[in-house]
């Protein structure tokens, strides 16, 4: 009965909605046509790159509705599908440039305009870069990362020409006027908003756009979706052919997957493995899953601590993970193995690479009893909580395997919030994790997670200065001797194994069959301006 | 005193069979909750990649999860689980309610006046918020679910209590206890508490499918229970990825596993409530 | 009548200052580190303490409760870390997203238990009392979240009946003028027959979930004061004037029935109002809960004290409604003020 009347009373109510007359969607769907509905998990919380607590998705906003001097240019990558180039540096709001030992000089667009109508000019772009450099947090330490430090560097030569006096030599400079951080603000706009406790208008760039970029923000509703609408006027690259993009927040995984299936959204990233998986067999959708570069899962072990301040331990740990298990069961094979090489020495200057280790209990077994852990001994295993549908089943492949060797593991979820205050402690005995860098360079990997100066990604606490003046030189070398320095590091790395590398991820999208043009992105973003649907 | 109460349990039986039904699936779930471990085909914990995400079948009844692992094993071993959180969390709240609501009834004053302001605090908040609150401040632990849950039913133990300590003040039996040289204290555990067990009993069976339900919902959004530990609500929450794919059975089974304990203690609770006491029946 | 709701006022207040207290230790209480959180990736310890400075959470507890009450008085409920928002105008906007769901939930409940309840109590101890009982039991025993997923897997995906769940409206239309703030209302006073069709669409799902888990409350508090009501003198007079049952049952009985079931409403409605966190998941419903639930796992204080707040006084005003409402109605009440 309870059936019957549940039953009854949708069933008429589905009738009459299945009866409703379809004559009022023509505007609909032409609407439809020209919109992409791009469905995700969460939302930007700022239009403001260089804000405080700026989240990814709202680099997602800034990439589209801003433009930055230089952009990277494009390569087919294995599978033939679009990918960045970061060989290559291209024209976006700067037409050319000239690069000296001591500096970069730019000429900007003749006729580039910020969506107000106002001019682009060389005196805008020193503002900003001036804003990235000042504000304190994310953006002005990125831009340090390619020694952009301090606003003497920036001169605005004229209205078209802007100029980059250089501290020192460093190959990451130019890569990094291309990276999100950079962004041209419309300067004039934005010191209307500026106050004398907020000189660089924090606050008034949070809710408003001071751009030029490809798209303009018709709507934004915090939390739910953001509506950006084409700006016709753009001329700063090829006119993007899609006139309006849809972010949609869908909290559940699952109608994620229906939408996209039911052909009712048109792209997403945020789907668990299984999905991507079986939606790559799908005739419907095209799943594109590109090796997102300089990035691992691994296994993290506190080396300061018993009983993995113990090296054999750690080399115990390494032989006992169920690697292939986790790649079936966990990841669907939507990821790269980091592990079954053929020994642990590196195989060249790349990263990641794979490691000598594979799952092999007996010599997991020896080495703990050599360590004088025979009878094994218990720990936790951490993750957050936030990374649960891959993490947790994957701990649990983890927790069984170790069980083997006499490692007592205890699984404990971190609420997302807490996660990253427990790592800035460092004493989480163990704790599965992922890391990813932007600039695609070993060292620059390295820098974050194995060297001494101990960084929040060194989650292991890791200390070997043989290492930290082998990643220090690898710096400011190139050629055969910076060859030299980076196998160096890695040979140490995978010895060492402070962290057990097991699998670099996957980004993966899924689309319909009529999007086209998608292009991989360092950042993991989706660029619109490529996208075409027909 | 007990065969009339024996009397009237069978004549409410009699006339309300619906409660024979919720006694014959307590009865059930109490076996699962006691002996599930031994019943249980398969190792609840052990994971198969082999046969992972397989249909429910003869050899799996309700089919095997992502890792492979017996979904019949685990529903069944998970009933201990979620019973002890929901007795657990009863029980506390029934030792914190209880007492504070029959001291504010017996004394008034301005042990009633803190005693119903806590209870209108509490009760002014949305509750599952309140509980998420709880167990993230306090800690991502069981015992933390159990309080989270214990608290937020305090309030309507303790409402119950103090409306009927309050009648029962000047009962003759309390003035005659009192008369015979008993401190307030004695008379207060020794001679009103008991009397008013009867309908605390009924309050903890009716609020016990709510403490489940709880429970689970909290460990559905990642809070308390630990993995690998089979718990109903975390199953589900697992599970929810799959339905799309067509893997209704991971969420399915302990799903329902989860509403017909709730139903169960829900109808135990009317039942209860009618045979204690049927003044209150409705 | 105003002595009564003044007095009842006073007593509201200790419980709100006690929810603003609780709420503020709460979240004081949470583990994470909100700095720690918003400084990003690769924030140095610096960068952490600059942020915690920023935020006013490197001051003492009694300093940052002074402060928060201070901004408090002012109708200020802080900013969001999380969307970047005021709490105030964020909460402004998604209450009647949420106001409006459970609303049209306690509908379609009371659209279902009321008929349930008068059956129940004129059947009484029939197999039609007792399948009255199993089903609305049932539905109290579903798990909301288990529901809502299960309904939209089978109405939407399986069956294709009701719309894609993306919120309060198609992805392709434009909400309606924000008159009420009530989709439904607000579509029909702009005469927009289109959106109103496609915000009902969107509602039906996520409120029938709701429905569903408030069917017991209603039912049984309808059924409990039918008995009383069907037992009482005058309907015996009525009966053995020679009155049709119909009418007896309809005319006189029901009448006098409703009036506890309303007080029940009130309490049902406050309670789906803060319980319907996991439904507004499931549907991406765009509403408080789901809010507050984003704000707690992310360690941001402001708009969970906010929707604490929020849901307090709601309560508190609702309570006071009904009293006085049911004041009006029923002279008894105002003769024992």
């Amino acid at each position: 009965m309870k059936r019957r009347t549940f039953f009854k009373s949708t069933a008429a109510a589905g009738a009459a909605m299945t009866a409703a007359p379809a004559i009022w969607s023509e505007a609909k769907a032409q609407a439809r046509n020209e919109t992409l509905l791009l469905i995700t998990e969460s939302p930007p919380n700022s239009m403001d790159i260089q804000g405080v607590g700026t989240n990814r998705p709202s680099y997602e906003v800034s990439w589209n509705t801003y433009d930055r001097l230089i952009t990277y240019g494009v390569k087919k990558d294995a599978n033939g599908n679009d990918h960045y180039d970061y060989t290559k540096l291209e024209p976006e709001l700067a037409t050319e440039w000239n690069v000296t030992p001591t500096s970069a000089t730019f000429k900007l667009r003749k006729g580039a305009k910020f969506h107000d109508g106002t001019p682009i000019t060389a005196k805008d772009v020193k503002w900003s870069f001036d804003r990235a450099v000042s504000v304190g947090g994310f953006p002005t330490f990125q831009m340090k990362a390619g020694s952009l430090e301090k606003p003497e560097q920036f001169v605005a030569v004229d209205d078209n020409t802007f100029r980059v006096d250089f501290v020192r030599a460093d190959k990451l400079t130019m890569p990094d006027i291309g990276v999100p951080v950079p962004v041209i603000m419309n300067s004039e706009l934005c010191k209307k908003h500026a106050t004398a406790a907020d000189p660089w208008a924090m606050e008034w760039l949070k809710n408003n756009l001071a751009a030029g970029g490809a798209y303009k923000i018709e709507r934004w509703q915090p939390g739910q979706e953001v509506v950006f609408m084409r700006n016709d006027d753009w001329q700063n690259g090829p006119l993007p052919k899609i006139k309006r993009v849809i972010r949609r927040i869908i909290p559940s995984a699952g109608n994620r997957r229906a939408l996209l299936e039911r052909g009712d959204a048109d792209i997403s990233f945020d789907l668990p493995p299984k999905d991507f998986a079986e939606l790559a067999t799908s005739p419907k959708l095209t799943v594109i899953g590109t090796a997102i570069e300089n990035a691992m899962v691994y296994l993290g072990m506190n080396v300061n601590e018993k009983p993995f301040n113990d090296v054999k331990v750690r080399q115990a740990v390494a032989w006992a993970l169920p690697y292939q298990q986790i790649m079936d069961s966990v990841m669907f094979g939507r990821a790269l193995p980091l592990f079954g090489g053929a020994d642990n020495l590196s195989k060249g200057s790349y990263w990641p690479q794979k490691d000598g280790y594979k799952t092999d209990i007996a010599k997991a077994k020896a080495l703990m009893a050599a360590a004088g852990y025979a009878d094994g001994f218990e720990t936790t295993l951490s993750f957050d909580l936030g990374m649960a549908s891959t993490n947790e089943p994957l701990t649990i492949l983890v927790q069984e395997s170790l069980k083997q060797i006499g490692i007592k593991a205890t699984i404990n979820k971190i609420p997302g919030a807490n996660w990253r205050g427990e790592l800035l402690k460092k004493n989480l005995p163990m704790i599965a994790n992922a890391f990813g860098g932007w600039l695609n360079y070993p060292e620059y990997f390295f820098f974050w997670c194995y060297h001494g100066q101990n960084a929040v990604f060194n989650t292991m606490g890791y200390k070997n200065p043989a290492m930290d003046a082998l990643i220090d030189k690898a710096r400011f070398t190139s050629g055969a001797e910076y060859d030299k320095l980076v196998k160096g590091f890695i040979d140490i790395a995978f010895e060492e194994v402070p962290r057990v590398p097991i699998f670099q991820p996957l980004l993966d999208v899924a689309m319909q069959k009529n999007i086209t043009g998608y292009r991989y992105w360092f950042h993991r973003q989706l660029d619109y301006r490529q996208l075409v649907k027909s | 005193m007990m065969l009339p109460l024996l009397r009237h349990a069978r004549y409410v039986l009699s006339e309300n069979p619906v409660t024979g039904l919720a006694f014959g699936l307590f009865a059930l779930f109490m076996v699962a909750a006691l002996f599930g471990p031994l019943l249980a085909p398969y190792d609840p914990l052990q994971s198969n990649a082999a046969m992972a995400l397989k249909p429910p079948s003869a050899a799996h009844w309700f089919g095997t999860d992502q890792l492979g692992r017996d979904i019949f094993s685990r529903v069944l071993v998970a009933t201990r689980l979620d019973l002890t959180i929901a007795f657990a969390s009863v029980i506390l709240a029934f030792m914190l309610g209880a007492l504070s609501g029959v001291a504010a009834g017996y004394f008034g004053g301005w042990t009633d006046q803190i005693v119903g302001r806590l209870a209108d605090t509490i009760m002014a908040f949305p509750l599952f918020v309140l509980a998420m609150g709880i167990v993230a401040a306090l800690g991502n632990e069981v015992i933390n679910i159990v309080i989270a849950t214990a608290i937020i039913n305090f309030p309507l133990y303790a409402r119950v209590a103090r409306a009927e300590a309050n009648v029962r003040r000047e009962a003759g039996f309390v003035e005659a206890a009192r008369l015979s040289g008993n401190g307030e204290t004695r008379v207060l555990l020794g001679h009103i508490l008991p009397n008013i067990m009867p309908i605390m009993m009924v309050q903890m069976s009716l609020t016990m499918g709510y403490a489940i339900l709880n429970a689970a919902g909290l460990s559905f959004i990642g809070l308390g229970v630990r993995p690998p530990d089979a718990e109903w609500g975390i199953m589900v929450a697992e599970g929810a990825n799959f339905i799309q794919s067509g893997e209704w059975w991971i969420a399915l089974f302990p799903g329902a596993a989860l509403m017909l304990a709730v139903f169960c203690f829900n109808l135990l609770g009317d039942g209860l409530r009618d045979i204690i006491d049927p003044r209150m029946r409705t | 009548m105003l002595n009564l709701l003044l007095s009842r006022l006073a007593t509201a207040i200790p419980s709100i200052v006690g929810v603003v207290v609780v709420t503020f230790m709460l979240t004081r209480l949470l583990p994470g580190d909100p700095a720690a959180y918003f400084a990003g990736l690769a924030a140095s310890p610096q960068a952490i303490a600059e942020i915690r400075t920023k935020l006013g959470l490197d001051k003492s507890l009694p300093e940052q409760f002074v402060a928060y009450v201070g901004d408090l008085l002012q109708g200020n409920l802080g900013n969001s870390l999380s969307t970047g928002q005021p709490v105030v105008t964020e909460i402004a906007t998604r209450l009647p997203a949420s106001a409006e769901l459970t609303l049209f939930a306690l509908i379609v409940a009371v659209g279902i238990a009321i008929p349930l309840g008068v059956l129940a109590a004129v059947k009484q101890g029939t197999w039609v009392d007792h399948l009255c009982r199993i089903v609305t039991t049932a539905g109290v025993s579903l798990p909301v979240f288990f529901t809502g997923l299960l309904l939209a897997y089978v109405f939407y995906y399986l069956l294709q009946w009701a719309p894609a769940p993306t919120g309060r409206l198609d992805i392709f239309l434009s909400p309606p003028p924000d008159i009420t703030g009530f989709y439904l209302i607000d579509s029909l006073l702009s005469g927009n027959l289109e959106t109103f069709w496609s915000a009902l669409r969107q509602l039906a799902l996520p409120a029938i979930s709701m429905a569903i888990f408030s069917l017991a409350p209603l039912a049984r508090m309808t059924r409990g004061s039918m008995l009383a009501v069907l037992g009482s003198d005058f309907i015996r007079t009525a009966r053995a004037s020679g009155l049709s049952p119909r009418t007896v049952v309809f005319t006189y009985a029901f009448r006098n029935a409703v009036l506890p079931v309303i007080t029940t409403l009130g309490m049902v409605f406050s309670f789906l109002l803060g319980a319907n966190v996991l439904v507004e998941t499931v549907f991406a419903w765009p509403g408080i809960g789901l809010y507050a639930v984003n704000a707690l796992i992310t360690s941001d204080y402001a708009p969970v004290q906010g929707f604490v707040l929020t849901m307090a006084v709601l309560y508190v005003t609702l309570n006071l409604t009904i009293d006085f409402v049911y004041g009006l109605v029923d002279p008894r009440v105002r003769l024992e003020s």
